[in-house]
Order: structure tokens, then C-alpha cells, then sequence
């Protein structure tokens, strides 16, 4: 049985930010992840991260642009919190060896990025996630005497004691198929968003926000889970992302009558505006024929020097080539609103702590709630890194003085027969899980994408209702222990269709158009009604819907143009 | 949409219901657009009918390096390898292998193609079925999931692979020259799928050949001016037995890396910076080798190998040996290999062996040699995409060497 101080589910950026953060302050950390942490799907981050670092920026235009970004949404103090924290968390990655592009002078140069009033995202080429992620696990490698690394578990279960405290995880070896109760003093989830639910999505096989289901199982609250971002440029059919830095660096949006349709929407940011408005924009020429035929409209980045594109984008450039079979930098390549982002999550305070004590969540799966109705560009990362750190410190904290929780005995033993059940089940059962997840995919990217209106939430409800009864009998053919995946990927859809229900339930539940909810039923803000967050919990029975207020600080809600 | 027939090598370590066991090849027919990748094929077939079939995978994007296996005989990415292109391949080899050499003169292409042999295009394309196996020089777990960390995350721990600034952080970010990063982002790009070391060929010969990309890197410390123990870096990497001179320059690494890594680039840029910069005689005797073939060609144009041991082990001046007690016995630690080299014929004839006997180089050659050292000597180029992008990288490399005059053995280590 192992023990650690802390134990963090999720190698991904905010994992493996707060494993380190803990064992700087002397304890002993544990981390999990299902595949290879590099693997993580934070190496798809293309684009770069915020901070206003440079001399002429300060942290509360950051700060404005982001509450402002989020539809005013997000809580002021996280926001405050985060964008102050920024400088020195990029000067930290800088230090540890991240090769961030630098200007003429030497010094840390910056790009352009959608909804920002400065250029102030700071980036490696286009692999900027990936350059953060592989620099942290080099310093996991260099901790390795005091973080112990499980790479390639799969954590199935929070163990929660009788106090309802969490106590630690229960995890399956996937290379053996042996399952392990962790024990831990706090845990800290970073498993990542769920954007598998929609297909297509930018998101990686393994975002399956299993984290945000486990912690909704042991009692924590949901919160904002409507919020869910669609990208405006990712490539039709595939959801592969083309990166936000392309319009950072100045490529165009264009119509099928090749207008710059932009200039309609948002005659000030243009292509820069917040991901919201420009995924709407796109979405309405799609809707009112302006498109091509492919439901698409094209993304124009031949206007951008190619010393440039080779130097900044040579990874979409490879997108480009590999995926769609276009040269971006002589022609343009079809794109359309995609699923990318979960905006929503496990709720927590800026310490990321959730209502469950002994647990915190950071990164993708929690919401603290920093993106509110809408996340800005390269403040994702951001998000993961701060809050990361900020969990894996006050965790430590936690853990010091304190004994290991008692686990009740039983946990290991229900989940074992969990697993064994589901392998156990008739070949020829039910429904194939692939089948289950493709209808998932489609539902919800049908009726809970960037226009929504009530009878379609409902619609998606009521699928997804039926769809949860068929996955408990879904069959699977993987009778073996060794590397069974075919077992891991229906757990993963038990716990995705638990949070595509919480997640129509809220869509259902705010009547008006805030950030990535747009309800043509309820086309306006109402900040009379709906300036709250939508939380929902789960203690053992039915979801339950409740409200929680939004942390206003300094800047008053207005209505939003770029 | 097309139908695609995979061969795959399975292998299942336990007993299936249908008592399958071990390694053996199935195939799996699939149907779906030529645009779509191998990964989707492979996905389809776990999908639809077979969920023991066990593969890596998550970013579908060639970015997160799980799904590295060798398709058609080739390492590689299942999810950045087209289905449509992957098939069109199955049929080239096929082809190929009934009428001889890989790549055929055009002629005997065409005669190939007039026998009825599927080429790329034609109909029965898809229905050539593509194969599909596990990453070579790894043991394998369940079908194509392999063992990465003994074969090369724990070489990746090995070359120390963290910063190691020489002082204290500054108060804001270190001043570096901005190419710098540029330069070692190209070996930060890579995404650790491990398909070069799939095709390392020093790696199928010595297992514990640090390999190309971990060796990556190790380069991508060295190359940084934050890093502060450079010259222990290389020292540690020139000494290691199975460190940057036991590369053979196969290029195999560059050929299949997605990524343009190059790694096989940043070993040799390794070499020349613990060489020739850092002036570090390893106790391999490398760098002696490697310099050995280098003043060879020069004066020679072509190799000639009865210089080379001696070169290798005892360089000297102008042929006079300065020989070191260590030199000297690795020198006649290679007699062996000598004998067996003319034995099975990699040394063609004795003749080679005895010294003076090699043949010139006609006419004016000699002088075009000559040429390209002065060339070579002058300016370094650096090949890397970041800085220069992938077209001008073969313009760049055309210029700075001019293939026709440079003979084929000396990259032959
Ligand atoms: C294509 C793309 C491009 C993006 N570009 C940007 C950008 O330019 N700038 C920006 O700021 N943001 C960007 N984002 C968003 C950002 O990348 C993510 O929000 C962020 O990386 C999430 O990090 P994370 O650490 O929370 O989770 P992840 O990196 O997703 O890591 C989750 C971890 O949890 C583990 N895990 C999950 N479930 C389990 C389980 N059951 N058991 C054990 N382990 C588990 C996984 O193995 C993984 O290690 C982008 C996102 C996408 C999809
Ligand atoms: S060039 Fe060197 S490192 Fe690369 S594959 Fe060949 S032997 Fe291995
Ligand atoms: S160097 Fe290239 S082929 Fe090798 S592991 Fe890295 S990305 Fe893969
Ligand atoms: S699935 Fe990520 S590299 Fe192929």
C-alpha cells in the first residue's frame, strides 16, 4: 500500500507543477497519471501562456482582459490572484530552463493573443506547452529521491474515510492490472478537462475528466459546467486545433466570398476578439450560408511573412501538411468552431481546496473560477501553473503534523469488484462502448455547442440519461490483465456520461447568453438573474443544482464589444 | 471511404478465451477515408471487433509520441502515417520485391506495373495489406505497446537531464542570444515516441548505446548557454563506451524522426563541440577515429583503411607514430577486427591493409576534396528547421556539400 504526504492524480502541467511545488516544501509527493507524463495532454498546448511581465504591462490590464473575457463570470479575486502571481511563475519557468522566444536584445519576447489588450503571451515556437511540460518533468527527475512517479496508473476512485475526508486513491497498474489503495494526508487532482464527451474535440483521447466524476462521486461541488469553449479554428471532421498564435501573428478569418467577416462582429479586435464571439461569428456566416460547402470558412495565414510562420508555426504548418493535406503557407485551410476547453470543473477556492477536505484540484478539472464564461488564450496554462503551485504548497502545508487517514477496508475490495464486474459482463451484452461513446460525441456536440437553446439541452439530457443506463451493461472484450484498455475505456465512459449530465443540467438551467453558453431562446446577458454560478452536487443520489455568488473586487459588469 | 486490410504482429502475454497466446499475425479489414491515419484504422478495428487489441495513443496529432510502431517495415507515428499513403506503400513493396530493388529505375518500374503488379493508384491499392509491428530494439508488453523505459527512459535519466545553471536564477530572465533558443528548441521538439530508437542501428548492435534521443537530449543542455557544466556534460558523454561515438551515422534517426529532431545531427554537433572545441580525448579514442577518417580523405580522397587503425588509435605526424601505452594496446585489441574484415569481406583484399598501396584519386579530384575541407572549414552550418525551415534545409545542405564529388565511404563508419 503506498503512502505519501501528497498524492497528485494528473501528470500534466498542473500535476506535475504541484508535485514539485510540494516536495520543495519537504514532503513526500506521489504522482499518477494514466499514460507516460510527457504524453500528458498538455504538450498540445500550441500557443503560449500570459503574463504581464513586460516593464510597459501591468496585472490589472491582464486581470481586466480576463474578467472581461470571461463575461464577467470569473472570480475577481482568482483572476487578481492569478494574473499577479504570473510574472514570477513565467521568470520561475525561465529559470528551470524553458526555452521561451526571445526579442533582438536577448530578453523574453512576446506575441499577440485573442481577447488581450497587450501582447503579452509568452511562448516557445509553437510547442509552448510542450517545451513547460517536458522542462517539469526534467525537475520530476531531478526530485526523483523525493517524488515517487506511478507513470501509467489509472485512478479509478477517491478513497474518502468516514468523516468524509479524502484519504487517498485507488488505482489500477495498467502494465499488471494489480489495483493499489494510495494513501495520502491531501490529494490533489490534475487529471484535466473532459472534452471527449463532444466529438469532434481538439482534446486528446485520454480527456475524459475522469477526475471531475470522482470528485463528483465523493461529494465535491461542480461549478460553471455549462462553460464549455469552442475554438474558433480547428480543422472540420478531425478537431485538430490550429493554434490562436496564427491570428496572434496576423492571419485572417475569410468567408467563402473571401470577405473578412470579422469586421461585422468585432470591428475593433477583428480576429483577436474573445474565442466566444469569433466561434458565434463563425458559426452565423456557417449557419446563413457564407461558408463553403463544407461547413467551414477559411483561415488565411499566407498574409503572414513565412520566414515568420517557419520560425513561430511550423507545427501547424506540419498540421497543415500531415492532417488536412494544405499548405498553409500558400493557401487557405478550412476551419470551423470546435470543442476545446472545459471551462467548468471541480469547484475551489484559490488554495485549491475543494469542499471535500484533504482534497484540492487544479489545472483543467477544477474551477476556481479564473475563465468564467469564457477562457482567454494562453491564460489555460496559466491557470494550470499557478494554481498548480498554489495546491501543491498549501497541500504540503496540510499534510505536515498529520497522521495517514483511515481508510474503511472495504474501498479496496468495491473497487476491485468494480473493475471485475464490467470485465466479467457478457461479450455479446449490450452495446459496444465505442458505439455509446460515438452517440455521447454526437449529442453533444449537436445540442450543447455554441448555439444551445432548451428543447435541444433537453434532448441531450434525456440521450444521455438513456446512454448511462446502456454503458452499465456495455460489453468489452478484454478479459486480461496486462495493459487492458478495453476496461479502462469504459470506466472512462461511466465517468463521462456522468458529467455530460451535470453538464446539460446546467447549460438547462442558466436562461440567458453568457460567454460560451448562447441560448437562442435567451439571446441577452441577464446579470439580473444569472450573474451567479451554477453549481452542482451529487451526495450519493441525483445531481442537485445550487447557486454561488461571483467574486466581484474592482471592475463592474459592462457590456462587452471588441 | 476504402477498405484497408492491417496485418498486424499481435502478441498477448496471457491466455485469450479462444486460447490465443503469444505472438502471431492477424488481419483486420477496415473501411474508411484514404485521408484518415493508420491510427484511425487501428482504432476502428479496436472499436468495432477487437478490444484486446492493445495500441498507445491519445493526441491523434503527432504530438504526445504514444503511438510510435513501424508500419510497412518503417518506425514511425500510426496517427501522422495516412491509411491511403500507408496502402499505396504495401503496394510499392510488394511490386517492388517481385521485381527486385527497392526503388526501381523508372524503366523497370513501368515493366512492373505492365505484369498486373498493384501500383499506387490503381484499384486493389487498399487491398495489399499493410503492415504493422511493434517498435524494433524494445520488448514488447501486449501487442504494440513496448517497453520504453528500459530501452530508453532510463538513458533519458542518464545523460542528467535538468538545467544545471551556473549560479544563482537572476532577478529577471537570463539574457541569451535569441538563436540560441531557437537552436536548442529544435531538439526540445521532440516528443520522446521513440521511433528512432526503434531504427538505431548501433542500438540493435550494443542495447546499451545511449541512443539517438536521448543523446538529443543531452544536446539540448549543451547547446544551452544557461547551462553551466557544458564541458562535464560532453566529457561524460565522450568517455561513456556507449556514448556519442558509438553512433554510426546511419541516419536511420533523421529519416524517421516526425518531429525533425535530426537527432543523429545533434550527436554530431556533440562530437564536434567535445572534439574539437572542448578539445577532449575520449577514452574510446573516438575522436581520434573520427579525425583519423577526416585526415584520410583529405589526403587521400578516399579511405584507406591501412591508415586507419593507426590513425584511430596512434595518431601522429605526418605518419610518424606517437604512440601512448593505452594506443598501443587498443591498436592490437584490433587486429582481430581487422582479420575478420577481410575475412568476411567488409575489408575487400589484403592489399588494402599495406600501407601504400591505395589507390588515387584521378585527375584533379584530389583538389575538389581539398575544395570542400577549405569549404567546410571556413563556415559551420547548422542544419536546423527552426532556424531555417524545412525547404531550405536541403538547399543549405546541397550547398555546403556537393554530393557528386564526395565519395560514398567515409560516412560509412
Ligand atoms: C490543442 C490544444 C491547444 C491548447 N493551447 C493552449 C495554449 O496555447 N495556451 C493555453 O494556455 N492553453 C492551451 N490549451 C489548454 C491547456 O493545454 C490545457 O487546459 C492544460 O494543459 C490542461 O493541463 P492539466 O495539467 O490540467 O491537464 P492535462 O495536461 O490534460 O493532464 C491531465 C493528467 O491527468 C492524468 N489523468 C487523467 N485521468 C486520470 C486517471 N483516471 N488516472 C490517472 N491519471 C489520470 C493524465 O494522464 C494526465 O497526466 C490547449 C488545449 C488544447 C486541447
Ligand atoms: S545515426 Fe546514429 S543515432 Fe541515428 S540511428 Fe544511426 S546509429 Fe543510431
Ligand atoms: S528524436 Fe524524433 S523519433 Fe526520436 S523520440 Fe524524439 S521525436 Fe521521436
Ligand atoms: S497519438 Fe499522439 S503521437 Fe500519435
Amino acid at each position: 500500500m503506498p503512502e505519501h504526504d501528497v498524492l497528485v492524480i494528473g501528470a500534466g502541467l498542473a500535476g506535475q507543477r504541484a508535485a514539485l511545488a510540494a516536495a520543495e516544501r519537504g514532503v513526500s509527493v506521489g504522482i499518477i497519471s494514466k499514460v507516460h507524463p510527457i504524453r500528458s495532454h498538455s504538450n498540445a498546448a500550441q500557443g503560449g501562456i500570459n503574463a504581464a511581465l513586460a516593464v510597459d504591462d501591468t496585472w490589472e490590464s491582464h486581470a481586466f482582459d480576463t474578467v472581461k473575457g470571461s463575461d464577467y463570470l470569473g472570480d475577481q479575486d482568482a483572476i487578481e490572484v492569478m494574473c499577479r502571481e504570473a510574472p514570477d511563475e513565467l521568470l520561475h519557468l525561465e529559470h528551470i530552463g524553458v526555452t521561451f522566444h526571445r526579442n533582438e536584445k536577448g530578453e523574453l519576447g512576446t506575441r499577440a493573443f485573442g481577447g488581450a489588450s497587450k501582447a503579452r503571451t509568452y511562448y516557445v515556437a509553437d510547442i509552448t506547452g510542450q517545451a513547460i511540460m517536458h522542462t517539469l518533468y526534467e525537475q520530476l527527475m531531478k526530485y526523483a529521491d523525493q517524488i515517487d512517479r506511478y507513470e501509467e496508473w489509472f485512478t479509478t476512485d477517491l478513497a474518502i474515510d468516514d468523516e468524509g475526508h479524502c484519504v487517498g486513491a485507488i488505482t489500477r497498474n495498467i502494465l499488471d492490472g494489480s489495483t493499489e489503495l494510495f494513501r495520502a494526508k491531501s490529494v490533489i487532482l490534475a487529471s484535466g478537462g473532459n472534452g471527449q464527451i463532444w466529438h469532434p474535440t481538439t482534446n486528446a483521447l485520454i480527456c475524459t475528466g475522469d477526475g471531475i466524476a470522482m470528485a463528483y462521486r465523493a461529494g465535491a461541488t461542480l461549478m460553471d459546467m455549462e462553460m464549455i469553449q469552442y475554438h474558433p479554428t480547428t480543422l472540420a471532421g478531425k478537431g485538430f486545433l490550429i493554434t490562436e498564435g496564427a491570428r496572434g501573428e496576423g492571419a485572417h478569418l475569410l468567408n467563402a466570398k473571401g470577405e473578412r467577416f470579422m469586421e461585422t462582429y468585432a470591428p475593433n479586435k477583428m480576429e483577436l476578439a474573445s474565442r466566444d464571439v469569433v466561434s458565434r461569428a463563425e458559426q452565423t456566416e456557417i449557419n446563413e450560408g457564407r461558408g463553403f460547402p463544407d461547413g467551414t470558412v477559411a483561415l488565411d495565414i499566407t498574409v503572414v511573412p513565412r520566414k515568420r510562420i517557419q520560425e513561430a508555426l511550423r507545427e501547424i504548418v506540419l498540421v497543415g501538411r500531415d492532417f488536412a493535406g494544405v499548405d498553409i503557407t500558400r493557401e487557405p485551410i478550412h476551419i470551423k468552431p470546435g470543442n476545446h476547453y472545459t471551462m467548468g470543473g471541480v469547484k475551489t477556492d484559490v488554495w485549491g481546496r475543494t469542499n471535500v477536505p484533504g482534497l484540492y484540484a487544479a489545472g483543467e478539472v477544477a474551477c476556481v473560477s479564473v475563465h468564467g464564461g469564457n477562457r482567454l488564450g494562453a491564460n489555460s496554462l496559466l491557470d494550470t501553473l499557478i494554481f498548480g503551485r498554489r495546491s501543491g504548497e498549501d497541500g504540503a502545508d496540510h499534510a505536515k503534523g498529520r497522521g495517514q487517514g483511515s481508510v474503511p477496508r472495504s474501498a479496496l475490495a468495491d473497487a476491485e469488484a468494480a473493475v471485475e464486474e464490467i470485465i466479467g459482463r457478457a461479450h455479446d451484452g449490450g452495446r459496444r462502448v465505442s458505439e455509446i461513446k460515438a452517440e455521447l460525441g454526437a449529442t453533444m456536440d449537436g445540442k450543447v455547442a455554441v448555439f444551445r437553446d432548451e428543447e435541444g439541452i433537453q434532448s441531450a439530457l434525456d440521450a444521455v440519461r438513456r446512454l448511462k443506463e446502456e454503458a452499465a451493461g456495455a460489453a468489452i472484450d478484454d478479459r486480461g490483465s496486462v495493459f487492458n484498455q478495453d476496461v479502462l475505456g469504459a470506466i472512462e465512459l461511466q465517468n463521462m456520461l456522468e458529467q455530460a449530465e451535470a453538464v446539460c443540467m446546467a447549460a438547462l438551467e442558466r436562461k440567458e447568453s453568457r460567454g460560451a453558453q448562447y441560448r437562442t431562446d435567451y439571446p441577452e446577458r441577464n446579470d439580473e438573474e444569472w450573474l451567479k454560478h451554477i453549481d452542482v452536487s451529487r451526495n450519493g443520489g441525483e445531481p442537485e443544482i445550487s447557486y454561488s455568488p461571483v467574486t466581484i473586487t474592482d471592475w463592474q459588469p459592462e457590456e462587452r464589444t471588441y | 471511404m476504402a477498405s484497408y486490410t492491417l496485418k498486424v504482429r499481435r502478441y498477448q502475454p496471457e491466455a485469450e478465451e479462444d486460447g490465443r497466446r503469444g505472438a502471431y499475425w492477424e488481419t483486420f479489414d477496415v473501411e474508411l477515408d484514404p485521408t484518415l491515419s493508420v491510427l484511425d484504422g487501428l482504432l476502428q478495428a479496436r472499436d468495432g471487433s477487437d478490444g484486446t487489441l492493445s495500441v498507445r495513443c491519445s493526441c491523434r496529432a503527432a504530438i504526445c509520441g504514444s503511438c510510435g510502431m513501424k508500419i510497412n517495415g518503417q518506425s514511425t507515428l500510426a496517427c501522422k502515417t495516412r491509411i491511403g499513403e500507408a496502402a499505396a506503400e504495401a503496394a510499392r513493396i510488394s511490386g517492388a520485391d517481385a521485381s527486385g530493388p527497392l526503388i526501381s529505375p523508372p524503366a523497370e518500374k513501368e515493366l512492373a506495373d505492365g505484369d498486373g503488379a498493384p501500383g499506387p493508384g490503381t484499384e486493389s491499392a487498399g487491398n495489399e495489406p499493410i503492415v504493422i509491428e511493434p517498435m524494433g530494439n524494445q520488448p514488447v508488453i501486449k501487442d504494440l505497446v513496448t517497453d520504453m523505459e528500459s530501452t530508453h527512459w532510463k538513458k533519458f535519466r542518464r545523460v542528467t537531464p535538468w538545467l544545471l545553471p551556473s549560479g544563482p536564477p537572476p532577478e529577471r530572465e537570463h539574457i541569451v542570444p535569441p538563436e540560441s533558443m531557437v537552436d536548442v528548441t529544435q531538439s526540445v521538439a521532440c516528443i520522446q515516441c521513440g521511433a528512432c530508437v526503434s531504427a538505431c542501428l548501433s542500438m540493435e548492435a550494443d542495447p546499451e548505446f545511449i541512443g539517438p534521443a536521448a543523446l538529443a537530449k543531452a544536446y539540448r543542455f549543451v547547446g544551452d548557454p544557461r547551462d553551466g557544466q557544458t564541458t562535464e556534460r560532453l566529457y561524460d558523454l565522450a568517455n561513456d563506451p556507449h556514448g556519442i561515438y558509438d553512433c554510426t551515422h546511419c541516419f536511420a534517426c533523421v529519416d524517421v524522426c516526425p518531429k525533425g529532431v535530426a537527432p543523429m545531427n545533434q550527436i554530431m554537433r556533440l562530437r564536434r563541440l567535445a572534439g574539437h572545441d572542448h578539445d577532449i580525448h575520449d577514452v574510446n579514442n573516438g575522436r581520434n577515429h573520427e579525425l583519423g577518417f577526416v585526415k584520410i580523405i583529405e589526403r587521400k580522397g578516399t579511405l584507406d583503411e591501412s591508415l586507419l587503425l593507426q590513425e584511430s588509435y596512434a595518431p601522429g605526424v605526418k605518419g610518424k607514430l606517437l604512440p601512448r601505452a593505452a594506443s598501443i594496446k587498443g591498436l592490437l585489441q584490433s587486429i582481430p577486427t581487422a582479420i575478420r574484415g577481410i575475412r568476411t569481406g567488409k575489408m575487400r583484399s589484403l592489399p588494402k591493409l599495406i600501407p601504400g598501396v591505395h589507390p588515387k584519386l584521378p585527375g584533379d579530384a584530389q583538389d575538389h576534396v581539398k575544395a570542400i575541407y577549405d569549404r567546410a572549414e571556413e563556415s559551420r552550418i547548422q542544419l536546423n528547421l527552426y532556424v531555417i525551415g524545412e525547404g531550405g534545409e536541403e538547399d543549405q545542405a546541397a550547398e555546403a556539400v556537393e554530393p557528386e564529388s564526395v565519395s560514398e565511404e567515409p560516412s560509412a563508419t
